[in-house]
């Protein structure tokens, strides 16, 4: 096979220099069409080079990046959760029924991300104990934790949300960066850490690659899986808590379909989504390229459903192409 | 009847000088096989022998690279399993390979049902024709039932029926009786009395010699993928067939080996589990090497999975260094010292998919980082440390573990272990599918580890492994210990008759 020629004893670690690797990266790609998609936007309409107008672009994407860091874990991992926005239906709901009775802005963050953790653990208990496929588990949860919602809401919503509260999803730091982007930037950090610099995160690649060698290895396959269901149910809390100050109240319709934006960014920043492998710069481009898109589109006054479609496009694109060219060298060359 | 002596004489199938290579292995050299029909002809070799490969010849999944396959004396090629298949050969499997949501009707006419003038199936002319085989080999059930809902004794009457619809003349029957009861078993016999009195062929492959000398006309012997002998069955013994199956010249060349084994270091008394072993136990000194033989199915992988945590013996204590500790998953086994190089290396063993040091270091990372975080340099420095201790043949460390051969993924599965230093290691088949020299690399570098103080617990199926690398060799059978053999009883014959249970066998010393 590809074994190399009797090397006297001593293995280099590595083969090609770390620049050359870095070159040929997905993520390298990506950043290139972010490149590309900037320029044409700055062209395409003449209010895109605006510093508060990027500034409320970022929105479209800090929520669903805040998941999709925690998502992209799981999906290496080998499994997914398509009820992350259900849970922040649910979220967002607890916190609105906690208002009613007088929560102040630290009570509602608690609930917020106590209710997450517990929609994560409800799904962990089902895949990791139970050992059913977490595709199915979190359909079936997607419609039980937003059934929740509707039953205590039906048509009403909740508003009048305290003054402090806002600060979360309408805040700024300092000029025009929000609230919301530094904690994209603070979790972007937190998670690249984890996935590439911990054991945790060698074990979910290890487990992605192969379960059961992982677990032929001494590592405990079902306990790590159980914490990445915990992380995406955080997060979605998390995600709750910044949607619900930004948009001032709750309605039982909150967030719905954004599962699948958070899977399509995941995907697109180059997150095998049967796997094994990914990473979270990777994802942070792709969150940049989806937000650049569709404030770009939106500037062309192109309506919300052209727009999933152009998003669908790139993903399908974006994917098929580097496949689609392996195809072809292969034909060139036989 | 005179028509059928003479066609007696002449065989159907004829397998001349077949020979089949695999990348790095010789599976057959220059086999021969022949098939008469209404005879029951026996297989008979150890694992790794070469009869499945033959029988994968024989039904068109492997070509030959050389030699010839004779039907009735004109020589053919099979393309595939179809042309196999339309030749008349049908091989029933140790798994059965039928579909568990269709009718028994469809099962047995799956490719070949009966069509009806409009090209559709005719179903009840499928029903028709799958109830008179059904009551020809007297199945005790009816042809609308789900396969399913069958135990697995009747799953094979659908089988044979399946075999007995495209007018098979050659039936290859693999390890049929493995799973079956003992009264399943007396039926199948029955069964393959009544296909031979059609004149079918049979091919029987068997690890049971009970079974061989119950029901096979003759019997051909294969050792190593070579043709060692056949003949009647009625001319030959027991005794004179387990030494044609395993009377090699060992030319393998096995390590020097001074045993001098230290204190106990691990003990497991009474392992038993609900379906795959019971009442196993053993003691283990530092520096040994314990070697566990049987035939495939007598449950030793399943026991040393136990022991490392992966399945829960029902019953049963181990205790390491005289302490009593319970295992209940890998990670617990490892910080026990107990380790498990498992036979199955892509699957199990390495995590393909990953590069080589992430491969050796992933059991040891508390001990290459600092609270939880990486460092890479010190990972790089432990992983090349066991990758050359162990003489791996690699690139680079950060290459795919999935690019290398064979032998040099258990190496890398073996650095893996050695980096925890263990106090126990557990290899089960650990050269088995690698090439000569790899292999005679695992076995100095097992003896070296004895050497040191590791103690070996080694699973194989490869006699000359076996006897060639163990101080004392457990011989387990039906999921039991059947022996415990060392010194002069160790030979090959002891060791075949044990784990094929021949009671009859003169006894050189009663213990």
């Amino acid at each position: 096979m590809t074994d190399a020629p009797a090397l006297s004893r001593h293995i280099p670690d590595r083969l090609n220099g770390r620049l050359s690797r870095v070159l040929r990266s997905w993520e390298v790609l990506l950043l290139a069409v972010a490149v590309a998609i900037f320029i044409v936007n700055c062209f395409a309409s003449p209010y895109f080079l605006n510093a508060w107008n990027l500034s409320d672009a970022t929105f479209n994407f800090t929520e669903k990046a805040m998941i999709a860091f925690a998502m992209a874990l799981l999906i290496i991992a080998g499994e997914i959760d398509l009820s992350v926005a259900s849970i922040i239906a649910l979220a967002s709901t607890a916190m609105g029924l906690a208002l009613q009775y007088g929560a102040g802005t630290a009570e509602l963050v608690l609930i917020s991300l106590t209710v997450g953790l517990m929609c994560g653990a409800f799904n962990a208990v089902f895949v990791t104990v139970l050992g059913l496929p977490s595709i199915v588990v979190t359909i079936g949860t997607m419609s039980l934790f937003r059934g929740i919602s509707y039953i205590i809401l039906g048509d009403d919503a909740f508003r009048g949300y305290p003054a402090s509260f806002a600060w979360f999803g309408q805040g700024y730091i300092a000029w025009v960066i929000t609230v919301e982007m530094l904690f994209f930037v603070v979790f972007a950090v937190i998670y690249g850490i984890i996935l590439h610099r911990t054991n945790f995160g060698r074990a979910v690649y290890a487990i992605g690659n192969n379960p059961t060698s992982a677990l032929f290895s001494g590592i405990r396959v079902q306990r790590v899986k159980f914490i990445l269901f915990l992380l995406t149910g955080v997060m979605s809390g998390f995600a709750a808590l910044c949607l619900t100050s930004r948009l001032g109240s709750t309605r039982p319709s909150i967030a719905s379909g954004m599962e699948l934006e958070v899977v399509t960014m995941v995907v697109l920043g180059g997150v095998n989504i049967l796997g094994g492998s990914g990473s979270i710069p990777g994802v942070v481009i792709a969150a940049f390229v989806m937000g650049l898109v569709t404030f770009g589109l939106g500037l062309l006054n192109v309506p919300g459903i052209v727009m999933s479609i152009f998003i669908g496009l790139l993903l399908i694109g974006v994917i098929a192409l580097p496949r689609l060219w392996a195809i072809l060298a292969r034909r060139k060359a036989t | 009847m005179t028509d059928a002596m003479t066609s007696a004489h002449t065989p159907v199938v004829s397998m001349d000088a077949i020979t089949k290579t695999f990348p790095g292995v010789k599976a057959l050299d220059q086999v021969r096989l022949d098939l008469y029909p209404g005879q029951v002809t026996a297989l008979v070799g150890e694992n790794g022998a070469g009869k499945s490969t033959t029988v994968k010849v024989l039904t068109g999944i492997y070509q030959p690279d050389g030699g010839t396959i004779r039907i009735d004396g004109d020589p053919v090629r099979f393309s595939g399993p179809n042309a196999a298949s339309a030749a008349g050969i049908t091989a029933i499997h140790q798994e059965t390979v039928l579909f568990d949501e269709l009718s028994v009707a469809e099962n047995i006419f799956i490719g070949h049902a009966p069509r009806s003038r409009l090209g559709l199936i005719d179903t009840a002319e499928m029903h028709r024709k799958a109830t008179a085989l059904l009551q020809e080999i007297g199945a005790p059930f009816g042809t609308h039932t789900v396969l399913r809902d069958l135990g697995i004794a009747n799953k094979h009457l659908v089988a044979i029926a399946r075999a007995l619809s495209v007018d098979a003349r050659v039936v290859i029957m693999d390890e049929p009786t493995a799973a079956l009861s003992h009264k399943e078993i007396e039926e199948l016999y029955e069964l393959v009395e009544t296909l031979k009195s059609q004149g079918k062929a049979i091919l029987f492959i068997s690890h049971k010699f009970d079974e061989i000398f119950r029901i096979a006309d003759r019997y051909t012997v294969f050792r190593d993928g070579s043709f060692v002998g056949d003949g009647k069955i009625a001319d030959i013994d027991e005794n004179t067939l387990v030494k044609l199956m395993v009377g090699r010249a060992v030319d393998q060349i096995f390590p020097e080996r001074i045993a001098e084994p230290g204190e106990d270091v691990f003990q497991v008394v009474g392992y038993s589990h609900p379906t795959e072993f019971s009442d196993i136990g053993f003691t283990l000194r530092r520096g040994e090497i314990l070697g566990f033989y049987g035939l495939v199915g007598a449950g030793r992988s399943e026991f040393m999975q136990s022991l490392f945590g992966i399945t829960r013996p029902s019953k049963g204590v181990c205790k390491i260094n005289g302490a009593i500790r319970i295992i209940r998953s890998p990670a617990a086994a490892v910080s026990n010292g107990i380790v498990y190089v498992p036979e199955d290396r892509g699957k199990q063993g390495a995590v393909i998919g990953l590069p080589i040091f992430q491969n050796i270091t992933l059991p040891s990372l508390g001990r290459t980082s600092r609270s939880g975080f990486i460092r890479l340099a010190e990972e790089f420095a432990l992983a090349r440390q066991y990758a050359e201790r162990l003489d791996l043949r690699a690139a680079s460390l950060d290459q795919d573990v999935g690019n290398l051969s064979g032998g040099n993924q258990q190496k890398v599965v073996i650095a893996k272990w050695l980096a925890t230093q263990p106090q126990v290691i557990i290899l089960d088949e650990p050269t088995k599918g690698i090439d000569i020299g790899s292999k005679a690399a695992v076995h100095d570098f097992m003896a070296e580890l004895a050497a040191q103080g590791l103690s070996v617990i080694m699973v194989s199926s490869e006699i000359p492994e076996v006897i060639g690398m163990s101080d004392r060799v457990i011989v387990m059978r039906d999921g039991r210990i059947a022996a415990e053999l060392s010194g002069e009883e160790l030979t090959p014959e002891t060791l075949v008759r044990h784990a094929a249970g021949i009671t009859a066998a003169p006894r050189l010393q009663e213990a």
